[in-house]
């Protein structure tokens, strides 16, 4: 596949604080180095994008050397946190604003929906505003000519779509909206969350049209959302933006991982200072960890994700037979969702010349939505609580694609993912 | 991987080029600007019930306003020519100069929503916005028409001239000069807003030192030391200039027509050029 976009070194610089006359000096400074032949001074400045951090100085890198080439036909997700910069990468790939320096090459032409329905004006009909919106995206009148009546029909508003569309509700404008850009068909789509808006059946459909898009039509998508299971579910490859630089750029598990984990750093909850325990303490938790399979550890967790729980315990004698071992899972409501213990699955450890043990609990495929949950841990010795933490710590799992299908699970469904297939049996 | 190094559709980047206007892209954008032009034409006089009406209402109040005032109170003379036809070809002159300028003045502000989510030819804008005071012109020419006719039905003798045939570069005149006073200021605007509060009042003080509702000849007889200041406004050229071809009275040369000119596309450059500056990154700051 040949590459169809490429940037390099794109940075961009933004002035903190107010523009007041502060700027018209700048301004004037700027343009006599200019005069002189001189570098701008202020490209030499710029600090950080840490969001949360105290401003230190006047100007601000929201990008800094970002470097990515796309494939046609590829669906690149681009991920990051508030402020990372991705509306700002965006912005400049849609040309709605210029890099400070930097360059982006392009060999198709590039449609943006940075927002759905743009140029709608409230007083014409949604036909007019179909045509105003097409034609704001780069339509001509030829094309949406021939795809209006498609685009009436994918938006589900053919009753209306005679009145100003001043008279209909959000939705029905989003809709509209949606179905415009939806027909577009440019070389590169850049879409930016527009997914997170309409109805659960929009959405679906949605997504569906953006799979189309890439998979059926072969156009290239750049598409940034906050919704981890949209990613996965879209994308090929992904960006991880982090304080305006490219962190990871990769597999998109890969990348949602790096991302998840970057969010928070490890928080170890120190379990040795906890005094609510109960058991008779031969044996007592006092540390626990989520990992993948590689060992690399994990703060946050997506639905469908290979995890191993595991619970270090510390005893004073070194010789324990017979250690089972659970951990249940709650809803932050109290209400109980899953428990894994050892007594079911009839495995039992011992502790042989250690003080320590390291329990591992391999799940294959998490199976909860996205949400945070509580975790309370026993351990058992000769069918004795050892050691029994309520709540010892909470997960925080991200709505993922659990089925591997690319299809979003409706969150009012339910409560525990179960992996299974359908088929046609021969006799009942 | 053999990678194709060339046949690159476009790049982004931070160069820009002094003046950078694509006429291919404007013209795949043409669809783009009737539709603006519709829309603004279409949704000015939406849920009104005098509707496009109002296009007469306003240079009809203003013409006898302007003979109230000037003419009944002032005695301003006008010659032969019944104040309010002067009055009234005056006023539809520089309505179109003045709604091209306001209306391009604010081609960043007021676009900025629409600006900052997609890409187009921005020049697009203040295109369609003298487009649509095209149509408006018409209209009140239209009007200027029926007074004109009503005065000829009265006896009064008024004739235009061979200067007719200048008529379309009038409006070029018009057009560009509107445009490019409009496109420096819409470029000033979106950083130091101060100049948006200018224009308002700044438009309509320009008016009185525009000879709109006096003839050029008695401000030079009235006024002489400070005649310069309208003789040199070439905004009294394009009234004068308009005045004379359509009613046989004021001055006329071809130096004053030519000076017009040159200054009216000399301000279109540099405000392409102010233009073309700003449209890149205006959406850092507006």
């Amino acid at each position: 596949m040949s590459t169809i976009l490429k940037a390099q070194n794109i940075s961009k610089q933004y002035r903190l604080g107010l523009v007041g006359t502060g700027s018209l000096k700048h301004d004037l400074n700027r343009w006599w180095h200019k005069i002189n032949g001189k570098e701008d001074p202020y490209l030499k400045m710029g600090a950080v994008n840490y969001r949360d951090k105290k401003a230190t100085e006047e100007y601000i890198w929201a990008l800094r050397d970002i470097n990515y080439e796309v494939k046609t036909g590829e669906v690149l997700g681009l991920i990051g946190q508030n402020g990372a910069g991705k509306s700002t990468l965006l912005k400049i790939l849609s040309r709605v604003t210029s890099p400070t320096t930097g360059t982006i090459k392009t060999k198709g032409r590039i449609a943006s929906l940075l927002e759905v329905g743009t140029g709608f004006h409230g007083e014409l009909t949604g036909r007019e505003n179909i045509y105003m919106n097409g034609a704001v995206l780069g339509m001509t009148k030829q094309e949406i000519n021939r795809k209006i009546d498609e685009i009436i029909d994918f938006s589900g508003c053919e009753m209306y779509i005679d009145t100003p569309i001043k008279r209909y509700s959000s939705g029905m404008t989003v809709r509209l909206g949606f179905a415009v850009a939806a027909h577009l068909e440019p070389e590169i789509l850049v879409v930016d969350e527009v997914l997170a808006v309409g109805d659960a059946e929009f959405q679906k459909k949605a997504i569906g049209k953006m799979q189309d898009l890439s998979r059926g039509q072969g156009r290239t998508v750049l598409f940034v959302s906050h919704n981890m299971a949209s990613i996965q579910s879209l994308c090929t490859r992904t960006i991880v933006l982090e304080n305006g630089g490219m962190s990871f750029g990769g597999n998109t598990n890969d990348a949602i991982n790096f991302y998840l984990n970057s969010k928070n750093s490890v928080i170890t909850e120190n379990f040795q200072d906890r005094i609510d325990r109960e058991g008779n303490g031969k044996l007592e938790f006092i540390d626990y960890s989520l990992t993948d399979e590689k060992n690399k550890r994990l703060t946050s967790l997506y639905s469908g994700q290979k995890v191993i729980f595991k619970l270090k315990c510390r005893s004073r004698s070194q010789n324990l037979q017979n250690l089972k071992v659970s951990f249940t899972v709650y809803k932050k409501n109290g209400e109980l969702l899953a428990t894994f213990m050892s007594q079911l699955t009839n495995e039992s450890f011992s502790l042989k010349n250690s003080n320590e043990i390291i329990f591992g609990c391999i799940i294959e495929k998490l199976p909860f939505m996205g949400g945070k949950y509580n975790c309370s841990i026993i351990v058992w010795e000769n069918e004795n609580i050892a050691d029994y933490l309520q709540n010892a710590f909470e997960i925080e799992v991200i709505d993922g694609d659990f089925f591997g299908k690319g299809k979003i699970v409706p969150k009012s469904h339910v409560s525990v993912l179960v992996n299974h297939h359908w088929y046609l049996p021969s006799n009942f | 991987m053999t990678e194709n190094e060339e046949g690159w559709l476009y790049e982004i980047s931070p160069k820009r080029k002094i003046i950078d206007l694509n006429f291919k892209e404007i013209w795949r954008y043409r669809d783009l600007l009737i539709l603006f032009v519709k829309r603004n034409i279409v949704t000015v006089y939406k849920q009104t019930i005098l509707g496009p009406l109002w296009y007469f209402i306003q240079p009809l109040f203003t013409a006898i306003t302007f003979t109230l005032v000037f003419n009944n109170i002032a005695k301003v003379p006008t010659g032969e020519i019944p104040p309010f036809l002067f009055n009234l070809t005056g006023i539809t002159a520089w309505n179109y100069f003045s709604q091209c300028l306001t209306g391009t003045s604010n081609t960043f502000k007021s676009n900025a929503a629409i600006f900052g989510k997609v890409y187009f030819p921005r020049v697009i804008m203040p295109l369609s916005n003298v487009i649509t005071n095209l149509f408006k012109f018409g209209i009140q020419l239209g009007v200027l028409l029926i007074a004109y006719l009503y005065v000829l039905y009265t006896g009064i003798k008024v004739t235009p001239n061979t200067n007719l045939l200048l008529f379309p570069i009038y409006i070029l005149m018009m057009a560009t000069m509107g445009l490019g006073l409009g496109m420096i200021i819409s470029a000033f605007t979106t950083k130091y807003r101060d100049l948006s509060v200018l224009v308002g009042f700044a438009t309509s003080l320009l008016l009185y030192i525009s000879a709109v509702p006096y003839p050029l000849a008695e401000v030079q007889k009235e006024m002489p030391e400070y005649a310069w200041i309208v003789q040199y406004n070439p905004l009294t050229h394009i009234i004068e200039g308009f005045r004379y071809m359509l009613l046989d009275t004021g001055i006329f040369s071809w130096n004053s027509f030519f000076y017009t000119l040159a200054i009216s596309f000399g301000l279109f450059f540099i405000g392409l050029v102010f233009f073309n500056r700003t449209e890149k990154n205006f959406i850092d700051t507006v």
